[in-house]
C-alpha cells in the first residue's frame, strides 16, 4: 500500500511536469489546451489520493462499511473539473475564432503575421 | 492485487501523457486524452471516489473529447514540428516538479487514518450527513448543502463559459446562423444503417441512464453535472446520426439558452427562498416544516438546476461549433 | 441589526451574479439596463457594508446556516470593505457611462451575452473578497477570469484573441498553480477555512509543505495579479479589449488577486513562517522596483496610448507590492491606499480613452493629435485623472505615495533608495503622461477629422465623476484612510483568535 501511496506522489508530480511542459513549450494552441487539460488532471490526483483512507470505502453508507474515504476533496474535485472542462470549452471558442481571423493556430505564425 | 493494478494504471497514464504530448497528429492526441482520461478515472475508482471517477470519464473521455474533434474539425489536425524555447521550459517544469517533490517527502503517510484530512472537518461531515440529511451519499451531501455555495460557483462557471462560446461564436467570418447548413448537418448518417439502427436503439437507455443518474445522486454516485453530460452526450449522438438540423429542431436554441439560464435561476431562486423563508443563503433547513425534508428537498432541486444548466450549455457550445462553416 | 442587514455579505455576490441569467432572457433593449440596475444595487450594498465595518467591525456570514469551518464562511472587514468599494464604484461609474461605445465595440447584436459576462466578472471579483474560504476563492476566482476573458475577447480587433488566449492560458496556469497550494495546506490542515487554516498551520510540525504550499499560491496570484515579470499577458490584453471593459479591468481586476496574496501572506503565513518579514523583503520587494522602473520605462517609449497606460498599470502594481514589502503599518497603509486611489486614476484615465477613442482611430500617440481642441472637457478630464496617476500634490495619488515615502523614510539609509526609485517612477510618470498631453495640445490634428466630436452625455458624467473623485479624495482622503489604515492594523497586528 505504502508504495502505491509514495508512487500517486510521483505520478502527480510527472504528469504537472509533462502537462506544463506542453502549455509553455508547445507553439500549437491546441496542443496548449492539451497540456493545460493534463497539467490540471495531475492536481485532481494529487486530491483525490490525500483522500484515501487504508481500509476505508467510498463515502456512501451502506450495510458493511464502517470507515470512509473523505468526501472533501472528491467534492473539491468534482468542481474543479467542471471548471477545467469550462476554460477548456472557452479556450476552444477562441482557437476556433483565432483560426478564421488568422488562417493558423500556431503561435509563431500569429505573431508574424501580427508583426507585418 | 490493488496494489499491482493501481501501478499498472498510473504507469500507462505517464506513458499515454508522453504519447499525448508527442503526438503531431492533434486528432490522435485527442483520442489518447480520451484514454488518459478513462485511466485517471479508472485510478479515482480505487481510491474511492466513485463520484469522480463517473465525472472524469463523463466529462474527460465525452465531454471534452467531442468539443477537442469539433474544434479541430475546424481549425486543423496537423500539428507543426516546431516547439519554442524547449530547454527554458524544461528547467521550468522541472524547478516546478522538484518543489513539488521535496515537499511531498513531509507528507502524511498515503491512507494513514490519523492524517489531518481524515481527522479534522471530514469525521463531521461523515457522521453529520446521516443527521441532518438522511441520505447515503455523503458526496451528494457536501457538493449539495454543506459546500452549497461551491456548486452555485460552479454552475455559473459552466453559465458562463456557454455565454462566452455563444458570445464568441455569434459573429466573425465563419458565422452563418444556420440560413445555408452543409449538407451533412441534415441528414447526419442517415445513408448508413448500421450506426443509424444501433445508435436509434441506444438514444432511450442513454436518456434512462441520465434521468436515472440525475435523480439517483443522493443514494449512490452521481448528481446533476454527471446526469447532464450524459443527456447532453444522448442529444449528441442523436444529432451526428439524423443531422444537425434535426436536432435543433427537437431542441431549439432558445430553447437550450432558456435550459442553461433557467438552471441557474433555479439554483439561484432555491437560495433567496432560503432568506425568504428566514434562513441564510442555500439554508435548505427552513424550507419545509421538518429540517431533514427541507435538506432533501433542497439538495433535489438543485441537482435539477445543476442538470439543466449543464445540459443547455454543453448542448449549446456543441451547436456553435457546429454551425461555424468550415 | 435588521434580518436584510445581515444577509448583505450574500447579497453582495448574489445580486450581480443572479441577473447574469435573466439578462440573457430579457428582451434585448433591456440588458445594458439590467446590467446597470444590478451593478448600481451592489454599489449600494457596498457601501452599506462599508458602513457597518466603520461602526461596528468585521462582518461574519455563515453560507447555509452551516458553522464554520464545516461550511463555507463569508467575511468583510475594513480591506474587503475597500475593495468591494473598488469593484461595485469601477462597475456601475463604467457601465453607466459606457454603453454607446460598447454597443460600438461589441455589437447589439450579442450584446446580452457581453452584459451577462460583465455581471458575472463583477459577481466572482465580489465573490473573493467576501470570501473567508480557500477554495470558494478558487472558484470565485475562475468565474471572475472566465469572465473576463470574454470581456477582453468583445474587442473589436482581431489582436484581441491571441491576447486573450495567453491570458486564459497564464491565467489558468495561475489557478492551478494556487489549487495545489490550497492542496497542499489541506493536505496538512484538513481544513478550508483561513482561520483555521492559520490556528491549525501553527501545530503542523514540519514546515517544508507549508513553504512550498506559500511558494506554490504566490507564484500563482502573482501570475493572475500581473506581478513583474509574471505581466506578460496584461499589456495586450488591456489594450485590445473594448475601451470600457479596459476601465473596469484595469480598475479592479488585477487588484482583487493582489487582495487574495496579501491576505493569504498575512493572515495565513505570517504567525507561521519564520523570517516572513524577510521573506517578503528579500523576495518581493526586488521584483517591485524592478516592476516600478521596467513598467515605467516602457510606457515611456510606447507609442499606443493603451499600451502605455497598461505598462504603466504595471509599475503601478509595483507601488503597491512595495508598500506590501516594507511590512510595516505605514507601507501596508500605503499599498492598501495606493489600490485604491490607483484604481480611480487608472478607471478615469481609460474612460476618458473610451470617449477619444472615436476621434482618434488607432489610438496611437500620433493620432492624438488636435484631442485638447476637439473635446476639451473630455482631455481636461483626462489631465486631471493622468495628474493623480503621476501624484501631484492635491490629487488621490499624491496621497498614497506619500504614504509609501514615509514608510520608507522610517527605515532609514536603506529608505532613501525606496524613495529614489518612487521619485524616479513619478518622473517617468511625467514623462509618460506629458507625451500624451504634449501630442494631444500641440500635435497635427488628423488630416480628415473625425464626424462626430460630441461625448456621449452619460460618458462624460462618469469621467468627471471619476475625475472629481481623484481630487476630493486627494483633498479629503478621510474615508479610504481610514479603511486602509484600519485594514493595514488588522493585517499586522493579526494574531489568531
Amino acid at each position: 500500500m505504502q508504495v502505491l501511496g509514495i508512487y500517486y506522489y510521483w505520478v502527480f508530480a510527472i504528469l504537472l511536469m509533462i502537462g506544463f511542459y506542453a502549455v509553455i513549450a508547445k507553439l500549437n494552441l491546441v496542443k496548449k489546451l492539451i497540456g493545460l487539460t493534463l497539467f490540471q488532471a495531475a492536481v485532481f490526483l494529487l486530491y483525490i489520493a490525500m483522500g484515501k483512507m487504508e481500509g476505508g470505502t467510498a463515502p456512501i453508507y451502506g450495510a458493511s462499511a464502517e470507515a470512509f474515504s473523505s468526501p472533501l476533496p472528491q467534492v473539491l474535485i468534482l468542481t474543479a473539473i467542471v471548471v477545467g472542462i469550462s476554460t477548456t470549452a472557452l479556450g476552444l471558442g477562441i482557437v476556433v475564432r483565432i483560426k478564421e481571423e488568422y488562417g493558423s493556430i500556431q503561435e509563431d505564425e500569429i505573431q508574424e503575421i501580427d508583426r507585418r | 492485487m490493488t496494489v499491482l493494478f493501481g501501478i499498472f494504471l498510473l504507469t500507462l497514464l505517464l506513458i499515454t501523457a508522453v504519447a499525448i504530448v508527442r503526438a503531431r497528429n492533434l486528432f490522435v492526441a485527442v483520442m489518447l486524452m480520451g484514454i488518459a482520461s478513462l485511466l485517471i478515472a479508472a485510478s479515482f475508482l480505487l481510491l474511492d471516489a466513485a463520484d469522480v471517477a463517473l465525472t472524469e470519464a463523463a466529462v474527460g473521455a465525452g465531454v471534452s473529447t467531442v468539443l477537442f474533434l469539433s474544434a479541430l474539425s475546424i481549425t486543423s489536425e496537423r500539428e507543426r514540428a516546431s516547439s519554442s524555447r524547449p530547454l527554458i521550459s524544461l528547467a521550468v517544469v522541472t524547478a516546478a516538479a522538484l518543489i513539488v517533490i521535496y515537499s511531498t517527502f513531509d507528507k502524511p503517510r498515503f491512507g494513514d487514518p490519523e492524517a489531518p484530512v481524515h481527522s479534522h472537518v471530514s469525521p463531521w461531515y461523515i457522521e453529520k450527513t446521516e443527521e441532518y440529511m438522511e441520505i447515503p451519499n455523503m458526496v451528494t451531501a457536501v457538493l449539495g448543502s454543506f459546500r452549497g455555495y461551491d456548486t452555485l460557483g460552479e454552475v455559473f462557471v459552466v453559465l458562463v463559459a456557454g455565454i462566452g462560446v455563444l458570445f464568441l461564436l455569434s459573429g466573425g467570418p465563419g458565422f452563418d446562423s444556420g440560413k445555408s447548413p452543409p449538407p451533412w448537418a441534415k441528414a447526419g448518417l442517415r445513408h448508413y444503417l448500421i450506426p443509424r439502427v444501433a445508435g436509434r436503439l441506444l438514444i432511450p437507455f442513454i436518456l434512462l441512464l441520465g434521468l436515472y443518474i440525475q435523480f439517483h445522486g443522493e443514494y449512490g454516485p452521481g448528481g446533476g453535472f454527471q446526469a447532464g453530460a450524459i443527456i447532453a452526450a444522448a442529444v449528441i449522438l442523436y444529432a451526428l446520426l439524423e443531422g444537425e438540423q434535426n436536432a435543433l429542431k427537437v431542441l431549439p436554441r432558445p430553447v437550450l439558452i432558456g435550459l442553461m439560464a433557467g438552471g441557474a435561476i433555479l439554483y439561484g431562486a432555491v437560495g433567496v427562498l432560503g432568506i425568504l423563508m428566514g434562513g441564510n443563503f442555500l439554508d435548505y433547513s427552513v424550507l419545509a416544516a421538518d429540517s431533514v425534508k427541507g435538506q432533501q428537498r433542497g439538495i433535489l432541486l438543485i441537482e435539477a438546476g445543476v442538470g439543466m444548466t449543464v445540459t443547455g450549455v454543453l448542448l449549446s457550445i456543441f451547436h456553435s461549433f457546429a454551425a461555424r462553416r468550415r | 441589526m435588521n434580518p436584510l442587514a445581515a444577509q448583505m455579505p450574500a447579497l453582495q455576490v448574489i445580486v450581480p451574479m443572479l441577473m447574469a441569467p435573466f439578462v440573457l432572457l430579457l428582451p434585448r433593449g433591456l440588458s445594458w439596463a439590467a446590467a446597470a440596475a444590478a451593478s448600481l444595487l451592489a454599489f449600494g450594498i457596498a457601501a452599506q457594508l462599508t458602513a457597518t465595518v466603520i461602526d461596528s467591525g468585521p462582518v461574519a456570514y455563515q453560507m447555509g446556516s452551516w458553522p464554520a469551518p464545516y461550511g463555507i464562511e463569508l467575511s468583510v472587514d475594513a480591506l474587503s470593505a475597500l475593495l468591494l468599494l473598488v469593484v461595485t464604484g469601477a462597475s456601475s461609474l463604467a457601465l453607466v457611462g459606457g454603453r454607446a461605445s460598447l454597443a460600438a465595440a461589441v455589437g447589439e447584436d450579442r450584446e446580452h451575452y457581453f452584459y451577462a459576462a460583465w455581471l458575472l466578472a463583477l459577481a466572482g471579483l465580489a465573490g473573493i473578497a467576501v470570501s473567508a474560504d480557500a477554495f470558494n476563492i478558487f472558484v470565485f476566482m475562475e468565474i471572475s477570469s472566465l469572465a473576463s476573458y470574454v470581456l477582453v475577447a468583445g474587442g473589436p480587433d482581431r489582436r484581441a484573441l491571441p491576447a486573450v488566449f495567453k491570458y486564459l492560458i497564464m491565467g489558468t496556469v495561475g489557478a492551478t498553480f494556487y489549487l495545489i497550494g490550497i492542496g497542499l495546506i489541506y493536505m496538512m490542515t484538513g481544513t478550508l477555512n483561513l482561520a483555521d487554516m492559520e490556528l491549525r498551520i501553527a501545530e503542523v510540525a514540519d514546515k517544508e509543505p507549508i513553504l512550498a504550499a506559500a511558494g506554490f499560491i504566490t507564484v500563482g496570484l502573482a501570475l493572475k495579479a500581473a506581478i513583474f515579470p509574471l505581466h506578460v499577458w496584461l499589456p495586450n490584453a488591456y489594450t485590445y479589449a473594448p475601451h470600457i471593459a479596459t476601465a473596469f479591468l484595469a480598475a479592479c481586476a488585477t487588484k482583487v488577486s493582489l487582495y487574495v496574496l496579501l491576505r493569504f501572506d498575512f493572515f495565513v503565513f505570517q504567525q507561521n513562517l519564520s523570517g516572513h518579514a524577510f521573506q517578503f523583503a528579500a523576495y518581493l520587494m526586488p521584483l517591485a522596483i524592478l516592476g516600478i522602473l521596467v513598467g515605467s520605462g516602457v510606457a515611456m517609449f510606447e507609442r499606443n496610448v493603451k499600451r502605455l497606460l497598461a505598462f504603466s498599470s504595471v509599475a503601478q502594481i509595483g507601488y503597491i507590492m512595495l508598500g506590501a514589502s516594507l511590512v510595516s503599518i505605514g507601507g501596508l497603509t500605503a499599498a492598501t491606499l495606493h489600490l485604491f486611489n490607483h484604481a480611480l486614476a487608472k478607471g478615469g484615465l481609460f474612460l476618458a480613452i473610451a470617449a477619444l477613442a472615436p476621434l482618434a482611430a488607432g489610438l496611437r500617440l500620433k493620432d492624438m493629435g488636435g484631442m485638447a481642441r476637439q473635446a476639451p472637457w473630455t482631455f481636461a478630464a483626462f489631465v486631471v485623472a493622468g495628474l493623480s496617476l503621476i501624484g501631484i500634490p492635491g490629487t488621490a495619488g499624491f496621497v498614497s505615495k506619500w504614504y509609501l515615502v514615509s514608510a520608507a523614510m522610517a527605515l532609514g539609509a536603506p529608505g532613501i533608495a525606496l524613495i529614489g526609485v518612487v521619485v524616479l517612477g513619478s518622473l517617468m510618470a511625467v514623462v509618460y503622461v506629458w507625451r500624451i498631453v504634449e501630442s494631444a495640445c500641440f500635435g497635427e490634428p488628423p488630416e480628415n477629422p473625425a464626424r462626430s466630436a460630441a461625448v456621449p452625455r452619460p460618458l462624460g458624467a462618469a469621467i468627471w465623476t471619476a475625475a472629481l473623485a481623484n481630487v476630493y479624495f486627494g483633498i479629503a482622503p478621510g474615508l479610504p484612510l481610514r479603511l486602509s489604515s484600519s485594514a493595514a492594523a488588522t493585517l499586522l497586528g493579526h494574531v489568531p483568535a
